[in-house]
């Protein structure tokens, strides 16, 4: 029994080392890689920029100003399309060969997308900080107490990781970089627009209101917009979580499932 | 009672020099297709042994049940006398693997790609460092260490890669198809980097479609075919099995290569046939040279005019042909 504990400590030490070195290796990618990093963060300022000043005019989001309503969103937004790069990111190693070096190694065989997910979730963190201080710059102001604030942005990166896992599963299910990009802009690209993350739900028809409002996207912007600006976070907060965690269930285990069945 | 005993396990787990990897019985298909039909193999340990054969073969098949990438059907493997279903994570501490695309990551210089390996086979820091300079230098990299992989030749990705399956100085090392895409240069260096591999007493798995590389390589050859073993033996015993010399037979005009065809056809004992360029025609000919001067008659005769003549010993090409009834190098779906 006591053998059988420390063995099960020690596997779980090389699993977060391997966990962790993994990690390493995609955030040097990132690092190295200028047209990623000009993605993950150029695109979000496009938006932000775009739809304050743009598009923000015509907009009626009720009192307050745009920036206000919009920045809560895309956040969201910047953590979800960010998501894909999970599985392109995956499909890149497994049709690269780089998976089988890995699989043929002595490692955790979770590693390769733990890793991937923590890096990932790395990057949500450094990006979700830039946003806010481009959001400061143009106008964007909390009105909210500094736990509110705090929560912020972690909730942001735990409903990234859970887009995340929903990419991994379709990165090792396609195994082709282009298809995993694809794939993951063709249902995200709708469901983001599809929700409150730029226009108030109550302007849409009545049928696609009914999706929108319970469309995940749109309760966790809801939930951030109520914590930034000190209004309600109920029941957004509770929908936002169990569709997170219903997510990070579901899809973890088709991800892990398929890539224990590579062959 | 008759003691049934489990011949292949003792073989592995036992005696002053196991076999390095034994095979018995090993089947594995993809749907309709039969990648593998019962395969069996014994590589002795500190050897080179070839797995020879075209594209769809099983080569490759072969080599990921080996590395416990792919679970086989039927049939069971030991790779260092562990066990490729039973016992994966002890034999992937002692294997080494470089695939047929280089594993390298591109943005990882050399030596971070070493180090990170190094790391993943659960070395500690300073000895994943150390071991990433010591096979920096041993693939001439060491210039190059500190370059990203992605500015590398496709030559010294090889020799990464190669490098990096060298990590944890495995037992066995498996190879599948090296030098494919290397210039002829790159190749011969890394056919020395192998030998020199050997005689350091690591055992390596080597496939490849290129006769010549088995021919100069390997102490034994398993030649596949469909999914099944044809032949084994050493590059040696394998060119007996032509029963004797080939000829060849060079004409000026490839016009003239189907008569020169006929012509040769009397005298021998197999087929005729004309090489890939169009103007070599080969045969194999029992007691070869005897027959020369009367093969050279009969060319001239029919008119044929010959810018070379001669017998040589067979190639592991003529082997593959008198063997399966095609050259190595025709894929499979032709």
């Amino acid at each position: 029994m006591h053998d059988t504990m420390t063995a099960l400590r020690i596997e779980a030490r090389w699993a977060l080392a391997d966990t962790l070195a993994m990690a390493r290796r995609n955030l040097i990618r990132y690092v190295r890689s200028p047209e990623l990093l000009v993605f993950s963060t150029i695109n979000p300022v496009m938006f932000v920029l775009l739809f304050t000043y743009v598009f923000g005019g015509a907009i009626d989001v009720g009192p307050g100003n745009y920036i206000n309503f919009l920045l809560p969103g895309i956040l969201v937004q910047t953590v979800v399309f960010g998501a894909v790069q999970t599985g392109v990111g995956l499909a890149e190693d497994l049709s690269s060969g780089m998976v089988d070096r890995y699989r043929s190694l002595p490692m955790a065989r979770s590693a390769v997308m733990a890793g991937r997910i923590l890096a990932d979730t790395v990057r949500n963190v450094f990006v979700v900080l830039l946003m806010i201080g481009v959001g400061y710059a143009i106008g964007f102001r909390f009105n909210a107490s500094v736990a509110a604030i705090i929560a912020i942005p972690i909730i942001l990166v735990i409903f990234g990781q859970a887009f995340s896992w929903i990419s991994a599963a379709i990165g090792v299910s396609v195994r082709e970089a282009e298809t995993a990009q694809v794939a993951g802009f063709v249902w995200i690209f709708p469901l983001t627009f599809m929700s409150s993350m730029f226009v108030p739900v109550h302007t849409m028809p009545g049928w696609l209101e009914a999706f929108a409002s319970v469309n995940p996207i749109t309760v966790t912007v809801d939930l951030l917009r109520g914590l930034s600006q000190g209004g309600e976070i109920m029941p957004s907060l509770w929908q936002a979580a169990a569709w997170t965690v219903g997510l990070v269930v579901l899809c973890s285990t088709v991800a892990i499932t398929q890539y224990r069945r590579l062959s | 009672m008759v003691q049934v005993r489990e011949a292949p396990e003792r073989q592995a787990m036992g005696g002053a020099r196991p076999d390095a990897i034994v095979v018995r019985g090993m089947s594995k298909a993809y749907g309709e297709i039969q990648a593998l039909d019962d395969v069996s193999l014994d590589v002795a340990a500190g050897t080179i042994h070839g797995l020879l054969g075209p594209n769809g073969a099983g080569k490759t098949t072969l080599v990921r049940i080996l590395t416990t990438l792919l679970p086989p059907d039927n049939g069971r493997a030991w790779v260092a006398g562990f066990d490729v279903a039973r016992e994966a994570t002890q034999l992937r501490s002692r294997i080494g693997l470089a695939g047929q695309s280089a594993a390298v990551d591109e943005y990882l210089t050399g030596r971070e790609n070493l180090e990170l390996v190094g790391r993943l086979y659960h070395l500690n820091r300073s000895t994943a460092e150390r071991r990433a300079v010591e096979l920096l230098e041993r693939f001439d990299l060491t210039e190059a260490a500190d370059r990203r992989s992605k500015t590398y030749s496709g030559g010294m990705r090889r020799r990464l890669d190669l490098a990096a399956s060298l990590v944890a100085d495995p037992e066995v090392l498996l190879l599948d198809e090296p030098t494919t895409g290397l210039d002829p240069r790159a190749r011969r260096e890394l056919w020395a980097v192998i030998r020199q591999l050997v005689s350091g007493g690591t055992t390596v798995l080597l496939t490849t479609q290129y006769l010549e590389e088995a021919d100069e390589l390997a102490d034994r050859i398993t030649v596949i075919d469909l999914g099944r073993v044809i032949a084994e033996g050493t590059a040696q015993e394998l060119k007996q099995r032509t029963h004797g010399d080939v000829l060849s037979v060079v004409v000026n005009d490839p016009a003239q290569a189907e008569a020169a065809c006929r012509a040769v056809a009397r005298h021998g004992s197999g087929v005729a046939r004309i090489d890939d360029d169009g103007v070599t025609v080969t045969m194999p000919v029992a007691g070869g040279a005897a027959k020369l001067a009367a093969i050279i008659r009969d060319l001239d005769t029919d008119g044929v005019a010959i810018s070379d003549i001669g017998v040589r010993q067979p190639s592991l090409d003529d082997v593959f042909l008198a063997l399966t009834g095609h050259t190595a190098g025709a894929d499979r779906a032709d």
